[in-house]
């Protein structure tokens, strides 16, 4: 995939986050790089999430710096956790899915677009007053959201109550509205996680198209080797908060450190695929 | 059939609780003490009210078991016989029971009917048909009441007493819209409104009393002030969430009363400030008599002067300004601000990851609904002539929550309906004398048994892709 090799899109480095005298991440350092797919793999309790939870803002690490390069290098751990959506344009997903449930499907994208749609409508006032260049705004931002709808085939529901979509729909859709933000990183926190295969290989298809037209760095912690090892371009590592592997994935998949780690205890089922 | 659904089983079951209802009530309403001068404390009895009362049961009893097990004809039968003479003149011991026969006879024929209300509710809201029609229905039913608001004062029923009612209804009915903001929307428990309401009341009574201010240049500087309020309150607390904010806001908003009650130099203290002066048409004053220098509406219009003249006014001016904080809120609803409050109810987290800030975000919300009740409290202020700490008491923050959720969160036609209720019906129960607040709570136990998510729990979308009746 890196063809013209650019230069990382997150720089991760020595990450380190303790709490208490637990520590869930132990000097991690890896690079996501821009229009790749970058899956954090490794077994349940190894600290995927908690890497997640420091990029965008929701931990702050104990040690490490994370450097996002967009238009200017954001270092997101001295970032509040908003500024790093609204400034830095990292967006994400949830392990368990958090859509806001009883708003439509279409209003979930349009409270995506807030800080575009909040400057267009000047702070409300514009708004309230109804003018011509908020109305215009509203529009765009109407006809994004449907050409989302449109990629994850959710048109005809649009004006349904979020909450009531069926469960794969509803992880499509999360990916949607992370994605009206307009990223330059998206992290998706186990999108495939109880998918049938069928709405699994939609959701490859979605991320590879996501990679291929919107050129952004996507960052995916998963446990569906089948999805890993189809669509991702480098493949991270974890166990035990210890980064123990980082390549590409076929690389990755016969390196001995990861298979004693999925199977090495013995109590341990083996990769999910 | 089950054998619940048999007669003589039915009727077994409503013989034991009319019989327990006795057993209970022999001491609680059998018997009475009465202190007769002389002779000291003597019984008096009361096994009429009693009698009547078991058999109220009975038949009560009778009547719901009918109706839950599928008889529905024989139940409404029922009810409206018990309807009938609870509304007959029929001599019984006292009012109270004919309420009660009333209450029982409702009760009854609501839940007979129910079953068929629900399935035919249930289709309506399945079918495109149907949401369009509820839509179109909904729009009618607001214009209807407008209309009917707007007429009220010229319908010969109102008197001083019916336009008193109303004013404080329509007043509950603006703070219910403007807590709704709060509450409903942005979903942020806010048990110390009433302080905002304070706020905007002794801005008014102060700057009018103290620098002769007029109504109508205080109403903005009131708001402002209740807004400012808002935000230094909510600076601090709107970081916690749930239950925490709820009694944080409830700490603060004793606080704006106690230094209130305290502040003796600036506000008087428990005596309050009286001579607050009303609001002014056209610098025309309601009373009956003007000021140096100022001139009666009477006397500009040239009509005699009326006592009702003044509650009229006062009428439109709460009805304007309700209607601009409907109004305000209806517009603001579909505004990025007014879905971010709601994402901000549905999910924190989720806004935090889309680059909402919620602090912001929860500010504003806080803030234009302190604004409201501001302008609400200056009104207040305006209308009573006289305040006192005593009219900003927990009980009013209490009042206002509830309309909010009886009438069904973010709902604009449910704290209409709610306001009714919940100021109405305890002033149209005065009949009952001490079954007052009994009836008041039984109403709203009622409301949240049959309509546990307040009385219209319907939400309409802040905006459509596909517009109502297209083929999707």
């Amino acid at each position: 995939m890196t063809s013209s090799s650019p230069g990382p899109l997150i720089e991760v480095e020595h990450l380190t986050m303790r709490f208490g005298g637990l520590v869930a991440i132990d000097d991690v350092s890896f690079t996501g790089r821009p229009r790749e797919i970058t899956a954090i793999i490794g077994p349940n309790g190894a600290g995927k999430t908690t890497v997640f939870n420091c990029i965008t803002g929701f931990y702050k690490p104990t040690i490490g710096r994370l450097t996002l390069r967009g238009d200017q290098e954001y270092l997101l751990e001295r970032m509040l956790g908003h500024e790093i959506g609204q400034r830095a344009r990292v967006a994400r997903t949830f392990q368990n899915i958090r859509l806001f449930p009883g708003m439509t499907v279409l209003e979930n994208l349009m409270v995506a677009q807030h800080n575009k749609l909040m400057t267009a409508s000047g702070l409300s006032v514009y708004g309230l007053l109804g003018l011509a260049r908020f109305r215009n705004a509203e529009a765009a931002a109407v006809e994004m959201a449907r050409g989302w709808l449109e990629r994850i085939g959710l048109v005809a529901d649009a004006d349904r109550p979020a909450g009531e979509l069926p469960y794969g729909a509803q992880r499509r859709l999360e990916i949607a509205r992370a994605m009206c933000t307009e990223p330059r990183l998206l992290c998706l926190d186990e999108p495939a996680a109880g998918l049938n295969p069928r709405e699994s290989t939609e959701l490859n298809a979605l991320l590879v198209s996501i990679r291929e037209r919107e050129q952004i760095g996507i960052l995916l912690i998963e446990h569906d080797m089948s999805v890993v090892m189809k669509i991702s371009d480098h493949v991270v590592v974890l166990d035990y908060g210890r980064k123990i592997a980082e390549g590409p994935p076929a690389e990755v998949q016969r390196d001995p450190a990861v298979i004693r780690a999925y199977l090495g205890a013995g109590d341990e089922a083996g990769p999910d695929a | 059939m089950t054998t619940a659904a048999r007669l003589p089983f039915m009727l077994k079951d409503a013989a034991l609780t009319a019989f327990v209802s006795a057993a209970l009530g022999i001491f609680i309403i059998g018997f009475h003490t009465v202190d007769v001068s002389g002779k000291g404390l003597v019984f008096d009895y009361w096994f009429e009210d009693l009698a009547v009362a078991v058999i109220v049961i009975f038949f009560g009893r009778l009547g719901l078991s009918m109706a839950a097990g599928g008889r529905r004809w024989p139940a409404l039968v029922l009810g409206v016989a018990l309807g009938v003479a609870g509304a007959s003149p029929l001599r019984l011991p006292s009012t109270f029971l004919h309420w009660f026969i009333v209450i029982a006879a409702v009760l009854i024929i609501v839940r007979a009917i129910w079953p068929w209300v629900d399935v035919e509710l249930a289709r309506m809201r399945h079918s495109t048909h149907g949401v369009a029609a509820g839509r179109a229905g909904a729009k009618w039913f607001g214009a209807i009441l407008l209309v009917a608001a707007a007429i009220m004062p010229l319908m010969p029923f109102a008197d001083q007493k019916t336009m008193d009612l109303a004013v404080l209804i329509l007043t509950y009915v603006m703070l219910g819209w403007g807590l709704n903001i709060v509450v409903g929307l942005a979903g942020l428990l806010d048990l110390g409104y009433v302080a905002f309401y304070a706020v905007g009341a002794y801005s008014y009574a102060l700057l009018s009393t103290q620098w002769g201010l007029s109504f109508w240049v205080v109403l903005p500087i009131a708001g402002m002030m209740a807004a400012t309020f808002g935000v230094l309150l909510g600076f601090p607390v709107l970081r916690l969430r749930g239950d925490y904010l709820a009694i944080v806001t409830l700490g603060f908003g004793e606080i704006i009363r106690l230094v209130i009650l305290n502040w003796v130099d600036l506000t008087n203290g428990p005596a309050g400030i009286g001579g607050i002066p009303g609001p002014t048409l056209w610098g025309a004053v309601f009373a009956e008599t003007a000021p140096p220098g100022k001139q009666t509406f009477a006397e500009m219009m040239g009509i005699p002067f009326t006592g009702n003249q003044r509650l009229v006014f006062l009428y439109y001016i709460i009805l304007v300004l309700a209607l601009i904080t409907n109004f305000f809120t209806q517009r603001i609803r579909r505004l990025p601000v007014g879905r971010a409050w709601e994402a901000l109810r549905e999910d924190e987290t989720a806004c935090r990851a889309l680059g909402i800030n919620p602090t912001n975000t929860k500010l504003t919300a806080f803030a234009i609904g302190a604004m409201f009740a501001g302008f609400a409290g200056s009104f207040f202020a305006a209308k009573q002539r006289f305040i006192s700490p005593e009219s900003f008491v927990f009980i009013e923050s209490a009042i206002i929550l509830a309309i909010v959720v009886l009438g069904g969160m973010g709902s604009q036609i449910g704290v209409v309906l709610a306001s009714v209720l919940l100021i109405g019906l305890p002033e149209w129960f005065r009949d009952l004398g001490g079954y007052r607040m009994l009836a008041f709570g039984m109403a709203m136990v009622l409301i949240m048994v049959f309509r546990p998510r307040g009385l219209i729990a319907h939400r309409e979308p802040s905006v459509r892709l596909h517009p109502v009746g297209s083929k999707t």
